[in-house]
């Protein structure tokens, strides 16, 4: 993990202009076979991959004795009463709104507390500084499902069962781990000069962190922070155990729940589960491109 | 100066309060500026490790503790019985057959999931139309929820359904298996799903990895005679070995640790034909109120987890020693 992003990325424009494509008939960017066989493995994959998302979607504007009858065909008539029903029902909206309050504030606070610790790791020599990094990698290998039972029957003494903080709190510590890793490469490569030529010029290092380091390593915390907001939003076991009650749980939970509930009506859990799955999906997509980014940081090296 | 001392302050107030007061003369604002520096470490580091001890670490230790009782989770922890919760659950043919099923998808998925990934990332390393779309796209089962997708193929794969309507389309007319309701089929449908989950996130992966190859290894390679699958094998492979091994280690973890999917898709069944550990664990610890046996079992996937995260790092330093960048 120790190499930074830069080198990475600045291997690929000097790559691409020209090249002896004479000589080079079938070059590591594609043979004349090569690229119809690359469309048609890609077709099939992404096929594959979106094919239950859209019958989810679909499945939503149809009505269950449609579905019924013919479990892979088109809504006919489309019906947008089940996604109605599902903007309708206040649990539906009690349990995006959790979902969004935990969200945002696991992000907020891992990308916090992550970038702050990273800091220090990244730039600073202190005794024990070798062994507070391996202590954060280390909990990689402390998995949530080890965790969860003593999570609950603490968070129970506390009395904050069915409390979002219940959730938040965990979910902060376990993200950490990640968030650090990506981070300590990131920040690392952020050149000393560039706080010797602040110290110099009279800022402290509080100034520094948060007027020069904070906005260079932005790239850095979009990667951690969707990464972050997207597992918090997909959570399901913590919810499960510690909010419990589908009125204060979560949208996983809430699916689940509903899913059982209303086994009969499966068009109604087709149009729950495609509104649960947009906000990530959406959230996503806008940031894709910094995860990939930020994947190729941590992952190089 | 002013903006040292006004400009800190959102990071100040989050992190605790800090003196900075007026910088006299510059022997006083060295030393302090040292100090500061200690003190500055302390203020960064320590709400992260005060949440991370407090929700990984304390819980973690607690769960090691709890496995020597027998203890339904209420009232006092005083029924010590030393070992009997790991004897208890390593003579159970459930348990056994449950960690049997986490290192066979481990096992799957290495074999599997990877040579396919690494395939189709290099098919798909070049110039196309519609890159980014298609790279979304790949990536689209990894960014929904288990919930929602072990829920839609629940709901596409019982007898009937869309599932068995497609395959019936593409020719195959005969009986279908029962997917989620046969013992014998449901472990591989279970593998399929995970597959079709996780697939994505290995070639983003690999292709973010063949980013850093640099292309101009695979010219000269070319220039010297060497056909496309030349190139991969002896250039591109050995130069993709880090991301392989990244992902290879984050897979293993992943496979030891698999609840969600399971637990929507099936519940372990039928037959308990797709327990996992953490499944079991649930069931009993959460489900049957066994805090103690459940914890027994954490600290089992736990221990199981460490061993080969640790051996396997001891063969990941021993490859990088031998120099699979270097070979070919």
């Amino acid at each position: 993990m120790a190499t930074a992003i830069a080198p990475v990325r600045s291997t690929r424009p000097g790559a691409s202009p020209k090249r002896p494509r004479s000589s080079a008939p079938s070059g590591p960017t594609g043979g004349r076979w090569g690229t119809p066989v690359a469309y048609i493995i890609a077709l099939v994959m992404c096929g594959i991959t979106v094919a239950p998302v859209i019958y989810v979607i679909l499945g939503g504007f149809r009505t269950t004795a449609q579905i019924n009858s013919d479990p892979s065909g088109l809504p006919d008539p489309w019906v947008l009463e089940k996604y109605g029903a599902v903007f309708a029902d206040p649990n539906f909206w009690t349990q995006f709104g959790n979902s969004t309050i935990v969200a945002v504030a696991t992000t907020l606070g891992v990308v916090l507390l992550g970038v702050m610790a990273a800091f220090v790791i990244a730039r600073y020599e202190f005794v024990g500084r070798g062994l507070l990094f391996s202590l954060f990698t280390a909990g990689l290998l402390f998995p949530l499902t080890v965790a969860v039972l003593p999570l609950f029957t603490m968070l129970r003494s506390f009395g904050l069962l069915g409390n979002l903080l219940a959730v938040i709190g965990p979910q902060i510590a376990f993200a950490l781990p990640t968030t650090i890793i990506i981070l300590v490469p990131f920040l690392r490569a952020i050149p000393a000069e560039l706080e010797d030529a602040a110290l110099i010029d009279g800022a402290g290092r509080f100034t520094f962190f948060w007027r020069v380091l904070l906005p260079l390593s932005w790239p850095g915390l979009v990667t951690v922070g969707v990464l972050a907001f997207v597992a918090s939003w997909n959570a399901y076991l913590l919810p499960l155990l510690l909010l419990g009650n589908p009125a204060t749980a979560t949208l996983p939970v809430g699916v689940q729940y509903f899913s059982t509930a209303y086994s009969q009506d499966t068009a109604g859990v087709l149009a729950f589960t495609s509104i649960a799955m947009l906000p990530a999906l959406l959230f996503f997509t806008l940031a894709q491109r910094r995860i990939v980014g930020g994947l190729t940081g941590a992952v190089k090296g | 100066m002013a903006l040292s001392t006004m400009n800190t302050g959102p990071a100040v107030t989050a992190a605790g309060p800090v003196p900075t007061p007026d910088r006299p003369s510059a022997p006083a604002r060295r030393r302090r500026q040292r100090s500061g520096g200690l003190l500055l470490i302390w203020v960064f580091v320590l709400p992260a490790l005060l949440v991370y001890t407090t929700f990984v670490l304390v819980p973690v230790a607690l769960a090691a503790v709890y496995s020597f009782f027998n203890w339904n989770g209420l009232g006092p922890l005083d029924r010590f019985i030393g070992v009997d919760n790991y004897a208890r659950a390593l003579q159970d043919p459930i348990f056994l057959g449950a960690m049997g099923h986490n290192f066979a998808i481990v096992a799957l998925s290495l074999a599997v999931q990877g040579p396919l990934a690494i395939a189709i990332a290099l098919l798909l390393n070049r110039r196309m139309r519609g890159r980014a779309l298609i790279r979304t796209l790949i990536f689209v089962p990894y960014v929904l929820s288990e919930v929602v997708a072990g829920l839609a193929f629940r709901l596409m794969l019982p007898p009937g359904g869309p599932v068995d309507t497609f395959l019936t389309s593409l020719g195959w007319t005969g009986e279908k298996p029962l997917w989620l309701a046969d013992p014998e089929v449901a472990f591989w449908t279970l593998f399929a799903v995970i597959t079709w989950k996780y697939l994505g996130f290995a070639i983003i992966l690999m292709l973010a990895g063949l980013q850093g190859v640099p292309e101009e290894l695979s010219e000269a390679a070319a220039i010297d005679g060497a056909s496309w699958w030349q190139t991969q094998r002896y250039i591109t492979l050995p130069l993709l070995g880090p991301t392989i091994r990244i992902w290879a280690f984050l897979s293993m973890i992943g496979s030891l640790q698999l609840f969600d999917m399971v637990f929507i898709l099936t519940g372990g069944g039928p037959l308990n034909a797709t327990e996992t550990m953490a499944t079991y664990m649930v069931e009993y610890g959460n489900g049957r109120s066994q805090i103690g046996y459940g914890s027994a079992v954490a600290v089992i996937l736990f221990v199981v987890s460490l061993v080969i995260a640790l051996a396997y790092q001891r063969f990941v330093l021993r490859r990088d020693l031998r120099g699979a960048i270097t070979r070919g």
